[in-house]
Protein backbone atom coordinates (compact mmCIF):
# COMPACT_ATOMS: atom_id res chain seq x y z
CA UNK A 1 0.00 0.00 0.00
CA UNK A 2 0.87 3.64 -0.38
CA UNK A 3 1.20 5.85 2.27
CA UNK A 4 2.40 9.39 3.28
CA UNK A 5 5.89 9.26 4.81
CA UNK A 6 4.59 11.59 7.62
CA UNK A 7 1.85 8.79 9.24
CA UNK A 8 5.12 7.13 10.35
CA UNK A 9 7.58 9.72 10.71
CA UNK A 10 8.29 13.20 11.60
CA UNK A 11 11.27 15.80 10.48
CA UNK A 12 13.02 19.09 10.86
CA UNK A 13 15.32 20.73 9.27
CA UNK A 14 17.84 23.48 9.02
CA UNK A 15 20.58 25.38 6.66
CA UNK A 16 24.08 24.85 6.33
CA UNK A 17 24.78 27.94 4.01
CA UNK A 18 23.30 27.27 0.41
CA UNK A 19 22.66 23.54 1.59
CA UNK A 20 19.23 22.56 3.78
CA UNK A 21 19.51 19.52 5.94
CA UNK A 22 16.26 17.67 6.60
CA UNK A 23 16.24 14.89 9.73
CA UNK A 24 13.32 12.23 9.16
CA UNK A 25 12.66 10.41 12.21
CA UNK A 26 10.17 7.38 12.69
CA UNK A 27 7.79 7.36 15.66
CA UNK A 28 8.30 3.67 16.24
CA UNK A 29 11.82 2.19 15.47
CA UNK A 30 10.00 -0.49 13.88
CA UNK A 31 9.53 0.99 11.15
CA UNK A 32 13.20 2.57 10.57
CA UNK A 33 14.05 -0.32 7.68
CA UNK A 34 10.86 0.61 6.38
CA UNK A 35 12.64 4.72 5.51
CA UNK A 36 15.78 3.37 4.83
CA UNK A 37 14.27 1.29 2.23
CA UNK A 38 11.92 3.73 1.09
CA UNK A 39 13.35 7.54 1.89
CA UNK A 40 16.57 7.21 -0.48
CA UNK A 41 18.38 10.01 -1.61
CA UNK A 42 17.15 9.47 -5.31
CA UNK A 43 13.46 9.53 -4.21
CA UNK A 44 14.59 13.07 -1.87
CA UNK A 45 16.20 14.34 -4.55
CA UNK A 46 12.61 13.96 -6.91
CA UNK A 47 10.30 14.95 -4.29
CA UNK A 48 11.88 18.12 -4.33
CA UNK A 49 12.58 18.83 -7.85
CA UNK A 50 13.89 21.94 -8.84
CA UNK A 51 14.46 23.24 -5.46
CA UNK A 52 17.13 21.50 -5.18
CA UNK A 53 20.41 22.55 -7.55
CA UNK A 54 22.66 19.79 -6.55
CA UNK A 55 22.58 16.25 -5.24
CA UNK A 56 21.17 14.75 -2.13
CA UNK A 57 23.38 13.23 -0.03
CA UNK A 58 21.92 10.40 3.10
CA UNK A 59 22.99 9.29 6.29
CA UNK A 60 21.70 6.71 8.53
CA UNK A 61 21.51 7.64 12.25
CA UNK A 62 19.52 3.69 12.96
CA UNK A 63 20.15 4.72 16.88
CA UNK A 64 17.67 6.99 16.74
CA UNK A 65 15.76 6.01 13.92
CA UNK A 66 16.52 8.58 11.63
CA UNK A 67 17.81 9.88 8.12
CA UNK A 68 19.32 12.97 7.49
CA UNK A 69 19.44 14.20 4.08
CA UNK A 70 21.85 16.99 2.82
CA UNK A 71 20.16 19.01 0.01
CA UNK A 72 22.72 21.02 -1.68
CA UNK A 73 22.27 23.82 -3.79
CA UNK A 74 18.66 24.33 -2.31
CA UNK A 75 18.69 27.55 -1.22
CA UNK A 76 18.94 30.06 -3.35
CA UNK A 77 23.12 31.11 -2.74
CA UNK A 78 21.96 30.74 1.18
CA UNK A 79 22.18 32.59 4.15
CA UNK A 80 22.13 36.59 3.25
CA UNK A 81 22.16 36.02 -0.50
CA UNK A 82 19.10 34.30 -1.10
CA UNK A 83 15.86 35.71 -2.24
CA UNK A 84 14.04 32.85 -0.77
CA UNK A 85 11.00 33.61 1.80
CA UNK A 86 12.82 30.01 3.03
CA UNK A 87 16.09 30.82 2.57
CA UNK A 88 16.59 28.99 5.41
CA UNK A 89 14.98 25.91 4.61
CA UNK A 90 13.22 25.96 7.67
CA UNK A 91 10.15 24.45 6.03
CA UNK A 92 11.45 21.48 3.98
CA UNK A 93 10.82 19.00 6.82
CA UNK A 94 7.05 19.89 6.29
CA UNK A 95 7.64 18.85 2.68
CA UNK A 96 8.97 15.82 2.99
CA UNK A 97 6.37 14.47 4.95
CA UNK A 98 4.49 14.59 1.94
CA UNK A 99 6.45 12.22 0.04
CA UNK A 100 4.67 8.75 -0.45
CA UNK A 101 5.95 5.48 0.25
CA UNK A 102 5.18 1.88 -0.50
CA UNK A 103 4.78 -0.22 2.59
CA UNK A 104 3.56 -3.44 3.19
CA UNK A 105 0.71 -3.66 5.72
CA UNK A 106 2.32 -5.74 7.66
CA UNK A 107 4.88 -3.15 8.18
CA UNK A 108 2.82 -0.51 9.70
CA UNK B 1 25.47 16.54 39.02
CA UNK B 2 25.26 20.58 37.19
CA UNK B 3 22.41 22.23 36.09
CA UNK B 4 23.28 24.41 32.81
CA UNK B 5 20.25 25.82 31.21
CA UNK B 6 20.44 28.09 28.26
CA UNK B 7 18.10 31.45 28.18
CA UNK B 8 19.36 32.51 24.60
CA UNK B 9 19.17 30.67 21.19
CA UNK B 10 20.26 34.09 19.02
CA UNK B 11 20.35 37.60 20.01
CA UNK B 12 16.92 38.26 19.50
CA UNK B 13 15.53 35.74 21.14
CA UNK B 14 12.92 35.88 24.00
CA UNK B 15 14.19 38.55 26.53
CA UNK B 16 12.24 36.72 29.38
CA UNK B 17 13.82 33.49 29.06
CA UNK B 18 17.16 33.45 30.91
CA UNK B 19 15.39 35.87 33.78
CA UNK B 20 12.52 32.42 34.31
CA UNK B 21 15.21 29.99 34.14
CA UNK B 22 16.93 31.93 37.47
CA UNK B 23 13.71 32.70 38.76
CA UNK B 24 11.48 29.33 37.79
CA UNK B 25 13.82 26.65 39.79
CA UNK B 26 17.29 25.62 40.45
CA UNK B 27 20.10 26.26 38.22
CA UNK B 28 23.83 26.12 38.43
CA UNK B 29 24.96 27.68 35.42
CA UNK B 30 22.88 30.12 32.86
CA UNK B 31 24.42 29.78 29.13
CA UNK B 32 23.58 32.21 26.80
CA UNK B 33 24.23 32.24 22.65
CA UNK B 34 23.78 35.22 20.91
CA UNK B 35 25.72 34.71 18.06
CA UNK B 36 25.42 34.00 14.74
CA UNK B 37 27.08 34.00 12.09
CA UNK B 38 25.60 37.37 10.51
CA UNK B 39 26.01 39.01 14.20
CA UNK B 40 29.97 39.00 14.12
CA UNK B 41 29.31 41.70 10.73
CA UNK B 42 26.59 43.79 12.82
CA UNK B 43 28.73 44.05 15.77
CA UNK B 44 31.88 44.80 13.90
CA UNK B 45 29.82 47.90 11.88
CA UNK B 46 28.49 49.10 15.37
CA UNK B 47 32.35 49.12 16.78
CA UNK B 48 33.58 51.28 13.90
CA UNK B 49 31.25 53.67 14.49
CA UNK B 50 31.53 53.82 18.23
CA UNK B 51 34.43 52.06 19.62
CA UNK B 52 32.40 51.21 23.27
CA UNK B 53 30.32 49.17 20.86
CA UNK B 54 30.73 45.82 19.06
CA UNK B 55 28.97 43.35 21.58
CA UNK B 56 25.00 42.43 22.75
CA UNK B 57 23.72 45.21 23.67
CA UNK B 58 21.17 42.85 25.41
CA UNK B 59 23.51 41.37 27.99
CA UNK B 60 24.21 43.76 30.30
CA UNK B 61 20.40 45.10 30.89
CA UNK B 62 19.78 41.61 31.13
CA UNK B 63 23.15 40.57 33.75
CA UNK B 64 21.93 43.65 35.96
CA UNK B 65 18.33 42.29 35.95
CA UNK B 66 19.34 39.26 37.46
CA UNK B 67 22.24 40.35 39.52
CA UNK B 68 20.88 39.88 42.95
CA UNK B 69 19.27 36.74 41.95
CA UNK B 70 22.55 35.05 40.57
CA UNK B 71 24.42 36.28 43.72
CA UNK B 72 22.28 34.81 45.85
CA UNK B 73 21.93 31.34 44.32
CA UNK B 74 25.66 31.54 43.32
CA UNK B 75 24.73 31.31 39.70
CA UNK B 76 27.17 31.46 37.13
CA UNK B 77 26.97 32.87 33.55
CA UNK B 78 28.40 32.26 30.52
CA UNK B 79 27.59 33.99 27.19
CA UNK B 80 29.44 34.97 23.72
CA UNK B 81 27.52 38.09 24.21
CA UNK B 82 31.20 39.47 23.56
CA UNK B 83 30.74 39.93 19.40
CA UNK B 84 34.03 41.93 18.76
CA UNK B 85 34.10 43.45 21.43
CA UNK B 86 34.16 41.54 24.94
CA UNK B 87 36.14 43.77 26.90
CA UNK B 88 33.44 46.68 26.28
CA UNK B 89 30.67 44.20 27.22
CA UNK B 90 32.42 43.61 30.41
CA UNK B 91 33.10 46.70 31.52
CA UNK B 92 29.09 47.90 30.79
CA UNK B 93 28.37 44.92 32.88
CA UNK B 94 30.96 46.36 35.85
CA UNK B 95 29.18 50.22 35.56
CA UNK B 96 25.91 48.29 35.82
CA UNK B 97 27.24 45.77 38.86
CA UNK B 98 30.19 47.03 40.36
CA UNK B 99 30.05 43.70 43.05
CA UNK B 100 30.42 40.99 40.36
CA UNK B 101 33.31 39.37 38.99
CA UNK B 102 33.44 39.70 35.77
CA UNK B 103 36.31 37.41 33.21
CA UNK B 104 36.20 38.08 29.19
CA UNK B 105 37.79 35.44 27.09
CA UNK B 106 39.72 37.26 24.39
CA UNK B 107 41.89 35.45 20.94
CA UNK B 108 39.23 34.52 18.75
CA UNK B 109 39.48 38.11 16.42
CA UNK B 110 41.58 37.92 14.08
CA UNK B 111 40.65 40.46 12.57
CA UNK B 112 42.99 43.32 13.19
CA UNK B 113 45.82 40.77 12.29
CA UNK B 114 44.29 39.56 8.94
CA UNK B 115 47.12 41.45 6.37
CA UNK B 116 49.62 39.90 9.03
CA UNK B 117 48.52 36.48 8.75
CA UNK B 118 47.61 36.84 4.78
CA UNK B 119 51.17 38.17 4.49
CA UNK B 120 52.87 35.02 6.12
CA UNK B 121 50.64 32.52 3.38
CA UNK B 122 47.91 32.07 5.65
CA UNK B 123 45.40 31.87 3.47
CA UNK B 124 42.29 31.43 4.81
CA UNK B 125 40.71 30.53 1.60
CA UNK B 126 37.13 29.75 1.20
CA UNK B 127 35.88 26.45 2.60
CA UNK B 128 33.14 26.17 -0.08
CA UNK B 129 35.03 27.13 -3.08
CA UNK B 130 38.14 27.31 -2.13
CA UNK B 131 38.81 31.04 -3.43
CA UNK B 132 41.66 33.11 -1.18
CA UNK B 133 40.91 35.44 1.52
CA UNK B 134 42.88 38.37 -0.83
CA UNK B 135 40.22 38.25 -3.20
CA UNK B 136 37.84 39.93 -1.38
CA UNK B 137 40.04 41.67 1.52
CA UNK B 138 39.00 45.19 0.88
CA UNK B 139 35.75 44.03 1.65
CA UNK B 140 36.02 41.95 4.69
CA UNK B 141 34.04 43.37 7.55
CA UNK B 142 34.75 40.90 10.15
CA UNK B 143 36.90 37.67 11.07
CA UNK B 144 37.10 35.04 13.51
CA UNK B 145 38.24 32.11 14.63
CA UNK B 146 36.10 29.67 16.76
CA UNK B 147 37.32 28.57 20.17
CA UNK B 148 36.35 26.05 21.81
CA UNK B 149 35.11 25.41 25.51
CA UNK B 150 38.52 25.00 27.29
CA UNK B 151 39.21 28.76 27.69
CA UNK B 152 36.08 29.43 28.81
CA UNK B 153 36.97 26.92 31.81
CA UNK B 154 39.68 28.76 32.34
CA UNK B 155 37.69 31.96 32.41
CA UNK B 156 35.32 30.29 35.30
CA UNK B 157 38.51 29.14 37.07
CA UNK B 158 39.27 32.94 37.67
CA UNK B 159 35.99 32.77 40.31
CA UNK B 160 33.74 35.01 37.91
CA UNK B 161 30.39 35.61 38.35
CA UNK B 162 29.84 36.16 34.37
CA UNK B 163 32.15 34.82 31.38
CA UNK B 164 32.00 37.23 28.64
CA UNK B 165 33.22 35.43 25.02
CA UNK B 166 33.52 36.34 21.47
CA UNK B 167 33.26 33.76 19.17
CA UNK B 168 33.06 30.78 21.20
CA UNK B 169 31.44 28.03 19.65
CA UNK B 170 27.50 27.31 20.76
CA UNK B 171 28.54 23.98 21.87
CA UNK B 172 31.55 25.69 23.92
CA UNK B 173 29.07 27.64 26.08
CA UNK B 174 27.59 24.17 27.48
CA UNK B 175 30.80 22.17 27.48
CA UNK B 176 32.82 24.50 29.62
CA UNK B 177 30.55 24.11 33.10
CA UNK B 178 31.53 20.29 33.00
CA UNK B 179 34.88 20.78 32.09
CA UNK B 180 35.47 23.16 34.82
CA UNK B 181 33.59 21.19 37.12
CA UNK B 182 34.23 17.62 36.46
CA UNK B 183 38.07 18.44 35.67
CA UNK B 184 37.54 16.66 32.48
CA UNK B 185 41.20 17.11 30.53
CA UNK B 186 42.01 17.50 26.72
CA UNK B 187 41.77 14.24 25.47
CA UNK B 188 38.99 12.55 27.03
CA UNK B 189 37.21 12.61 23.98
CA UNK B 190 33.72 10.41 24.78
CA UNK B 191 33.22 12.98 27.55
CA UNK B 192 33.40 15.98 25.81
CA UNK B 193 31.58 14.62 22.84
CA UNK B 194 28.88 13.91 25.38
CA UNK B 195 28.98 17.81 26.69
CA UNK B 196 29.15 18.98 23.42
CA UNK B 197 26.61 17.08 22.33
CA UNK B 198 24.17 18.10 25.15
CA UNK B 199 24.82 21.91 24.03
CA UNK B 200 23.98 21.00 20.22
CA UNK B 201 20.53 19.70 22.00
CA UNK B 202 20.51 23.38 23.98
CA UNK B 203 22.17 25.58 21.72
CA UNK B 204 18.73 27.14 19.71
CA UNK B 205 16.68 26.91 23.48
CA UNK B 206 13.52 25.92 23.34
CA UNK B 207 13.92 24.20 20.06
CA UNK B 208 14.53 21.36 22.29
CA UNK B 209 11.49 22.41 24.95
CA UNK B 210 8.60 22.05 22.28
CA UNK B 211 9.29 25.09 20.53
CA UNK B 212 9.39 24.42 16.07
CA UNK B 213 8.41 20.66 16.71
CA UNK B 214 6.48 18.92 14.26
CA UNK B 215 4.77 16.04 17.05
CA UNK B 216 1.41 16.80 17.78
CA UNK B 217 2.48 20.50 18.10
CA UNK B 218 -1.39 21.03 18.87
CA UNK B 219 -1.22 19.46 22.30
CA UNK B 220 1.95 20.69 23.33
CA UNK B 221 0.84 23.09 26.50
CA UNK B 222 1.55 26.43 27.36
CA UNK B 223 3.70 27.97 24.44
CA UNK B 224 3.35 31.26 26.24
CA UNK B 225 5.41 29.63 29.24
CA UNK B 226 7.71 27.69 27.11
CA UNK B 227 10.50 26.21 29.61
CA UNK B 228 14.16 26.83 28.29
CA UNK B 229 15.93 23.49 28.59
CA UNK B 230 18.22 22.85 31.51
CA UNK B 231 20.78 20.34 31.22
CA UNK B 232 21.51 18.02 34.17
CA UNK B 233 25.31 17.32 33.44
CA UNK B 234 27.13 13.63 35.32
CA UNK B 235 30.97 13.49 36.28
CA UNK B 236 30.50 10.16 33.90
CA UNK B 237 29.38 12.28 30.62
CA UNK B 238 25.99 10.92 30.86
CA UNK B 239 22.96 13.86 30.83
CA UNK B 240 19.72 14.13 30.90
CA UNK B 241 17.42 17.31 28.94
CA UNK B 242 14.53 18.62 30.83
CA UNK B 243 13.09 21.81 32.31
CA UNK B 244 11.74 23.98 35.51
CA UNK B 245 8.30 22.00 36.13
CA UNK B 246 5.40 24.17 35.76
CA UNK B 247 6.58 25.63 32.43
CA UNK B 248 5.05 25.42 29.06
CA UNK B 249 6.30 23.06 26.54
CA UNK B 250 7.35 19.48 26.32
CA UNK B 251 10.44 17.74 26.29
CA UNK B 252 10.10 13.49 25.14
CA UNK B 253 12.33 11.29 22.94
CA UNK B 254 11.06 12.81 19.77
CA UNK B 255 11.37 16.49 20.34
CA UNK B 256 15.20 15.89 21.59
CA UNK B 257 15.68 13.55 18.55
CA UNK B 258 14.30 16.29 16.14
CA UNK B 259 16.93 18.89 17.34
CA UNK B 260 19.94 16.56 17.79
CA UNK B 261 19.15 16.42 13.80
CA UNK B 262 18.83 19.84 13.49
CA UNK B 263 21.35 21.45 11.11
CA UNK B 264 23.41 18.43 11.51
CA UNK B 265 26.04 17.48 8.30
CA UNK B 266 27.74 13.84 8.81
CA UNK B 267 26.81 12.35 12.20
CA UNK B 268 29.59 10.57 12.73
CA UNK B 269 31.64 13.44 12.43
CA UNK B 270 30.44 16.64 14.72
CA UNK B 271 33.81 19.03 14.48
CA UNK B 272 34.42 21.17 17.40
CA UNK B 273 37.47 22.66 18.48
CA UNK B 274 37.76 20.81 21.40
CA UNK B 275 36.93 17.12 19.51
CA UNK B 276 35.00 14.96 16.95
CA UNK B 277 31.35 14.16 18.17
CA UNK B 278 29.60 11.01 16.79
CA UNK B 279 26.14 11.38 16.84
CA UNK B 280 25.56 7.43 15.61
CA UNK B 281 26.96 6.76 19.26
CA UNK B 282 23.89 7.98 21.47
CA UNK B 283 21.50 6.26 23.85
CA UNK B 284 18.52 8.56 23.61
CA UNK B 285 15.15 6.97 26.52
CA UNK B 286 12.49 8.87 28.10
CA UNK B 287 13.12 9.19 32.01
CA UNK B 288 10.14 10.35 33.36
CA UNK B 289 7.60 13.55 32.12
CA UNK B 290 9.21 16.22 30.58
CA UNK B 291 12.56 14.43 31.01
CA UNK B 292 14.88 12.82 28.26
CA UNK B 293 18.44 10.75 28.99
CA UNK B 294 21.42 10.55 26.65
CA UNK B 295 24.31 7.84 27.51
CA UNK B 296 26.95 6.23 25.40
CA UNK B 297 28.18 9.26 23.45
CA UNK B 298 31.75 8.04 21.85
CA UNK B 299 33.75 10.89 20.69
CA UNK B 300 37.68 11.27 18.80
CA UNK B 301 40.36 13.60 18.89
CA UNK B 302 39.86 17.43 17.79
CA UNK B 303 41.04 18.32 14.33
CA UNK B 304 44.29 20.18 14.16
CA UNK B 305 42.76 23.44 12.49
CA UNK B 306 39.98 25.69 13.79
CA UNK B 307 37.13 27.09 11.81
CA UNK B 308 37.13 30.82 10.61
CA UNK B 309 33.98 32.85 10.02
CA UNK B 310 34.81 35.98 8.34
CA UNK B 311 32.13 38.81 6.46
CA UNK B 312 32.21 41.03 3.56
CA UNK B 313 29.95 43.04 1.54
CA UNK B 314 28.85 41.78 -1.60
CA UNK B 315 26.69 43.55 -3.36
CA UNK B 316 22.83 44.91 -2.80
CA UNK B 317 19.66 43.52 -2.86
CA UNK B 318 15.89 44.09 -2.19
CA UNK B 319 12.52 42.03 -2.17
CA UNK B 320 9.18 43.78 -3.20
CA UNK B 321 5.57 42.39 -2.90
CA UNK B 322 2.25 42.57 -4.05
CA UNK B 323 -1.21 40.92 -2.89
CA UNK B 324 -3.53 39.95 -5.57
CA UNK B 325 -6.75 38.62 -4.31
CA UNK B 326 -9.42 36.17 -6.07
CA UNK B 327 -10.39 35.32 -9.26
CA UNK B 328 -6.99 34.12 -10.95
CA UNK B 329 -4.94 35.60 -8.25
CA UNK B 330 -2.13 33.01 -9.02
CA UNK B 331 -2.62 33.85 -12.68
CA UNK B 332 -2.72 38.51 -11.87
CA UNK B 333 0.56 37.55 -9.91
CA UNK B 334 2.56 35.47 -12.41
CA UNK B 335 1.35 38.46 -15.11
CA UNK B 336 2.66 41.11 -13.19
CA UNK B 337 6.13 38.79 -12.70
CA UNK B 338 6.01 39.23 -16.36
CA UNK B 339 5.44 42.60 -16.55
CA UNK B 340 8.16 43.98 -14.02
CA UNK B 341 10.62 41.36 -16.21
CA UNK B 342 9.72 43.13 -19.68
CA UNK B 343 10.37 46.39 -17.91
CA UNK B 344 13.11 46.06 -16.49
CA UNK B 345 15.06 44.21 -19.71
CA UNK B 346 13.32 47.30 -21.74
CA UNK B 347 15.69 49.60 -19.07
CA UNK B 348 18.33 47.36 -19.77
CA UNK B 349 19.31 46.54 -16.21
CA UNK B 350 20.84 43.09 -15.41
CA UNK B 351 21.50 41.28 -12.20
CA UNK B 352 23.27 38.77 -10.48
CA UNK B 353 20.09 37.27 -9.69
CA UNK B 354 16.32 37.51 -9.90
CA UNK B 355 13.98 35.52 -8.22
CA UNK B 356 10.13 35.15 -7.45
CA UNK B 357 7.94 33.47 -5.65
CA UNK B 358 4.26 32.75 -5.33
CA UNK B 359 3.31 32.90 -1.50
CA UNK B 360 0.38 31.14 -1.01
CA UNK B 361 0.54 28.60 -4.03
CA UNK B 362 4.03 26.71 -3.07
CA UNK B 363 6.58 29.17 -2.39
CA UNK B 364 7.87 26.98 0.28
CA UNK B 365 7.36 23.89 -0.83
CA UNK B 366 8.22 24.21 -4.47
CA UNK B 367 6.97 21.02 -6.40
CA UNK B 368 6.57 19.35 -3.15
CA UNK B 369 3.20 21.59 -2.81
CA UNK B 370 -0.27 20.86 -3.86
CA UNK B 371 -1.30 24.38 -4.82
CA UNK B 372 -5.09 25.07 -3.59
CA UNK B 373 -7.30 25.78 -7.11
CA UNK B 374 -7.72 29.42 -6.75
CA UNK B 375 -6.74 30.96 -3.69
CA UNK B 376 -8.26 33.91 -1.81
CA UNK B 377 -5.30 35.96 -2.46
CA UNK B 378 -1.54 35.09 -3.30
CA UNK B 379 1.33 37.56 -2.62
CA UNK B 380 3.70 38.10 -5.45
CA UNK B 381 7.59 38.46 -3.96
CA UNK B 382 10.21 39.47 -6.55
CA UNK B 383 13.94 40.05 -5.16
CA UNK B 384 17.00 41.03 -7.06
CA UNK B 385 20.47 40.75 -6.37
CA UNK B 386 23.67 42.57 -7.97
CA UNK B 387 26.61 44.72 -7.20
CA UNK B 388 25.22 47.97 -9.01
CA UNK B 389 23.39 49.52 -6.32
CA UNK B 390 21.63 51.48 -8.46
CA UNK B 391 20.01 49.29 -10.32
CA UNK B 392 18.72 47.38 -7.25
CA UNK B 393 17.03 51.21 -6.13
CA UNK B 394 15.38 51.24 -9.88
CA UNK B 395 14.01 47.61 -9.38
CA UNK B 396 12.54 48.98 -6.26
CA UNK B 397 10.17 51.58 -8.23
CA UNK B 398 9.17 49.15 -10.59
CA UNK B 399 6.24 46.96 -7.87
CA UNK B 400 4.11 50.17 -6.99
CA UNK B 401 2.68 51.15 -10.56
CA UNK B 402 1.60 47.81 -10.92
CA UNK B 403 -1.60 49.13 -8.71
CA UNK B 404 -2.57 51.41 -11.48
CA UNK B 405 -1.05 50.23 -14.48
CA UNK B 406 -1.53 46.33 -14.21
CA UNK B 407 -3.25 43.18 -13.69
CA UNK B 408 -6.31 44.25 -10.99
CA UNK B 409 -7.03 43.32 -7.59
CA UNK B 410 -3.11 44.52 -6.75
CA UNK B 411 -2.49 45.56 -2.89
CA UNK B 412 -1.00 45.16 0.41
CA UNK B 413 1.92 47.78 -0.99
CA UNK B 414 2.81 49.04 2.52
CA UNK B 415 5.19 51.37 3.37
CA UNK B 416 5.98 51.99 -0.74
CA UNK B 417 8.92 50.75 -2.26
CA UNK B 418 10.88 48.16 -0.85
CA UNK B 419 14.16 49.12 0.81
CA UNK B 420 17.71 48.46 -0.42
CA UNK B 421 19.74 46.47 1.76
CA UNK B 422 23.88 45.77 1.49
CA UNK B 423 24.56 42.14 1.62
CA UNK B 424 26.70 40.76 4.06
CA UNK B 425 28.40 37.36 2.79
CA UNK B 426 30.01 34.79 4.63
CA UNK B 427 33.30 33.14 4.18
CA UNK B 428 34.07 30.32 6.73
CA UNK B 429 37.57 29.25 6.52
CA UNK B 430 40.18 27.17 8.25
CA UNK B 431 42.86 28.09 10.27
CA UNK B 432 45.99 25.84 11.82
CA UNK B 433 45.00 25.95 15.68
CA UNK B 434 48.68 27.47 16.52
CA UNK B 435 47.74 30.75 14.85
CA UNK B 436 44.93 31.54 17.76
CA UNK B 437 45.97 32.05 21.54
CA UNK B 438 43.31 32.69 23.77
CA UNK B 439 43.68 35.12 26.94
CA UNK B 440 41.58 35.30 30.17
CA UNK B 441 41.34 38.22 32.21
CA UNK B 442 39.28 39.51 35.15
CA UNK B 443 38.52 43.48 34.53
CA UNK B 444 38.19 45.46 36.84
Amino acid sequence: MRIELGRIAHARSGDKGDMANVGVIVYDERHYPVIEREVTAERVKQHFGALVEGSVKRYELPNLGALNFLLEGSLGGGGTLSLRVDAQGKTFGAAVLRMEIDVAEEEL
Amino acid sequence: MIRIANGQGFWGDWLEAPVRLVEDGPVDYLILDYLAEITMSIVQKQKLENPALGYARDFPPLIARIARRIRERNIRVVANAGGVNPRACAREIRRLCPDLRVAVVEGDDIYPRLDEMLGRGVELRNMETGAPLDQVRDRVLSANAYIGAFPLAEALATGADVVVAGRCTDTGLALAPMIHRFGWTETQWDLLAAGTIAGHIVECGAQCTGGNCQVDWTSIPDFANIGYPIIEAEPDGSFAITKHPGTGGRINSHVVKEQLLYELGDPRAYITPDCVADFTSIRLSDDGPDRVRLTGIRGGPRPPMLKVSASYTDGWKAIGTLVYSWPDAVAKAQAADRIVRERLRRLGLAFDALHTEFLGAGACHGPAAVPAADPPEVQLRIGVRGQDRKAVERFTRELIPLVLNGPPTATGFGDGKPPVREIVAYWPALVPREEIVTRVEVVE
